[in-house]
């Protein structure tokens, strides 16, 4: 299948899962609801759709799509297929930041949260950016995203620890499982500028990721600018996956799932899994929030949550398929 | 006659370690050059320090007189191509794709044209649409040696390109490299085999720690004397209608 007929598929089942996400919740509507809302958005069932409903899905479409994007990137730069966005340590700095501002009482300020989160990231993106510059072995950049990442989960700990309030903590607690639920048009517009920036950058590396395939001495000694590709695909997926926990506190696994739900489909090519791991991505999350939403549970179900009772079963069968085949 | 790859007086260090100690060689095209020695002699640190991969301590590595550490990669991918001891592919890319990445200046349906007909000329032409996972050793050696003869560079070196081949993909991938360089091309390749370094170089290059301890036709540079003080063997190279074949003993 050629790779633009595969997205435009992609893309028609993205749009019905968008539909049904935005036609289906928790308050139930009739046929002449669904009429009114149509013709009428300011009407009760319009703002169910329009205002509460569609902005969600919106959001959950774009975080869902940087995360995939950001574990396809990370994949082909390391010559990983169990690598995800988190592995960096961008994620676990970008919580942080997102902790920080509560505890410090900024959640009043509109955005503010969201903008510490967006910080966190940019600063560990640099170090991880700077070290990539350095060190071009797959195996260093891992393990300098494990040390990040424990140390930002440490340093949220302790923000947890000292935290005075009790509602703040609770906050923080909320914010770290992910979600998408009360978010509006602005919160989609702010998360696209920095998105488009990484999705920009990570589609620019493309074809260095590819070249990486044969490792790093064959890449190095090819015509591609290597050191400059590899900037490109570490800083966009750091944009990415800051600007999606930015959005929507840290969810886990879409990352690494999507790309594995498109590799056959796209002849494990690197660059080409691409596009296809973004929409895959975003597939999944707007339908792990419907199922959130639908779910009958007296609390509705936070996104992580979801994403990881779903993600981490998944993941363990990876592991076992890629344990088997090291074996044959 | 000037050197499509010059080594003046190279020196590297690993760490503490002198890998590569004022090693001069030039390369010219039309030959095939073989590099022998024992195990960790300093042979993929030739081709490193030679190639820009590994940082020089003193002396100058040029690529067709110009000097390798000024090179941008598209430029240095012009001088050389670079077959690496690493084998393994991290993706089960179709082998069509694989050859393409030899060709990386080119636009993607050119780069295919051309990695289609690379891959006939090693015989591999019908393995196209295989993934490079799904091939035997031998399949895969023919599916990278594609993927170096598309770079189109007038320097090939390749770094133990027959390890782990049974003897006729042995044969077949040197015969593929001679007859590049009877097109042109400077060929340079490290061999474990002796004997087949003598039979099918025209140069063959002794290292030993780190250092060239003799150069010149097979038999000159592979003398009872060498064989006894680099590899500690006891014999010489025997001319049979087959061309030259190592008997020796451990001394």
């Amino acid at each position: 299948m050629s790779l633009v007929r595969l997205c435009g598929l992609m893309l028609l089942v993205l749009a019905l899962a968008a539909i049904a996400a935005v036609a289906l919740g928790e308050t139930p509507l009739i046929w002449s609801q669904y009429v009114q809302a149509l013709a009428r958005p300011a009407s009760p069932p319009g703002e169910v759709l329009w205002t509460i409903r569609a902005p969600r899905v919106a959001v959950a479409a774009l975080v869902g799509a940087a995360l995939g994007l950001a574990g396809a990137t990370m994949q082909g730069l390391l010559r990983n297929p169990l690598a995800d966005p988190g592995v960096l340590g961008v994620s676990a700095v970008s919580g942080l930041g997102a902790a920080i501002a509560i505890s410090a009482g900024l959640a009043v300020i509109p955005g503010a949260i969201e903008m510490s989160a967006l910080i966190g990231a940019l600063v560990a993106g640099a170090l991880v950016v700077t070290l990539a510059a350095r060190f071009r072995e797959p195996e260093a950049l891992i393990l300098f995203g494990v040390a990040l990442s424990a140390f930002g989960g440490a340093l949220t700990a302790l923000v947890f620890n000292l935290s005075p309030s009790p509602v703040a903590m609770a906050e923080i607690l909320a914010w770290l499982m992910g979600s998408v639920q009360n978010r509006d048009a602005m919160d989609a517009l702010r998360a696209l500028v920095p998105m488009a920036i990484g999705a920009g950058l990570c589609l620019r590396a493309g074809n260095g990721l590819r070249m990486l395939t044969l490792g790093e001495e064959a890449a190095r000694m090819s015509a591609l600018p290597m050191a400059r590709l590899r900037v490109y695909a570490v800083a966009g997926a750091a944009l990415l996956t800051g600007a999606a926990v930015a959005a929507a506190g840290v969810i886990g696994f879409v990352g690494l799932a999507a790309p594995h739900l498109v590799r056959a489909l796209v002849r494990d090519d690197p660059k080409r899994i691409l596009w296809p791991s973004a929409l895959a991505g975003a597939l999944l999350l707007v339908v792990a929030d419907l199922a959130a939403r639908l779910i009958p549970t007296e609390q509705e179900l936070k996104l992580g949550v979801v994403t990881a009772l779903f993600g981490a079963p998944a993941f363990g069968l990876l592991a076992w398929r890629a344990a088997r085949s090291w074996r044959s | 006659m000037s050197g499509v790859w010059t080594l003046d007086a190279v020196t590297a260090r690993h760490g503490r370690k002198t890998v590569l100690e004022a090693a001069s060689l030039t390369v010219t095209s039309g030959e095939v050059v073989g590099i022998v020695g024992p195990n960790g002699a300093g042979k993929t640190s030739l081709l490193r320090g030679g190639l820009g991969l590994l940082p020089l301590t003193s002396g100058q590595a040029r690529l067709s007189g110009r000097p390798v550490g000024a090179l941008k990669p598209d430029a240095r991918a012009r001088l050389v191509g670079y077959l690496p001891q690493e084998r393994r592919a991290a993706w089960n890319l179709p082998a069509r794709m694989i050859a393409a990445l030899g060709a990386s200046d080119l636009s993607e349906p050119e780069a295919d044209a051309l990695a289609r007909a690379c891959l006939t000329r090693v015989g591999a032409g019908d393995l196209a649409e295989r993934g490079v996972l799904d091939m035997s050793g031998g399949e895969r050696a023919r599916v990278l040696l594609a993927r170096l003869l598309a770079t189109r560079a007038p320097l090939l070196v390749a770094d133990e390109p027959v390890a782990g081949l049974d003897p006729d993909a042995q044969l077949l991938t040197l015969d593929l490299l001679r007859a590049e360089a009877a097109g042109g091309a400077a060929v340079v390749v490290t061999l474990h085999d002796l004997g087949l370094a003598a039979r099918t170089c025209d140069r063959v290059v002794v290292v030993s720690r780190g250092r060239i301890v003799a150069e010149g036709a097979p038999r000159q540079a592979l003398s009872s004397k060498v064989l006894a003080e680099v590899f500690g063997l006891d014999g010489g190279l025997v001319d049979t209608p087959a061309g030259l074949v190592l008997a020796a003993r451990r001394a």
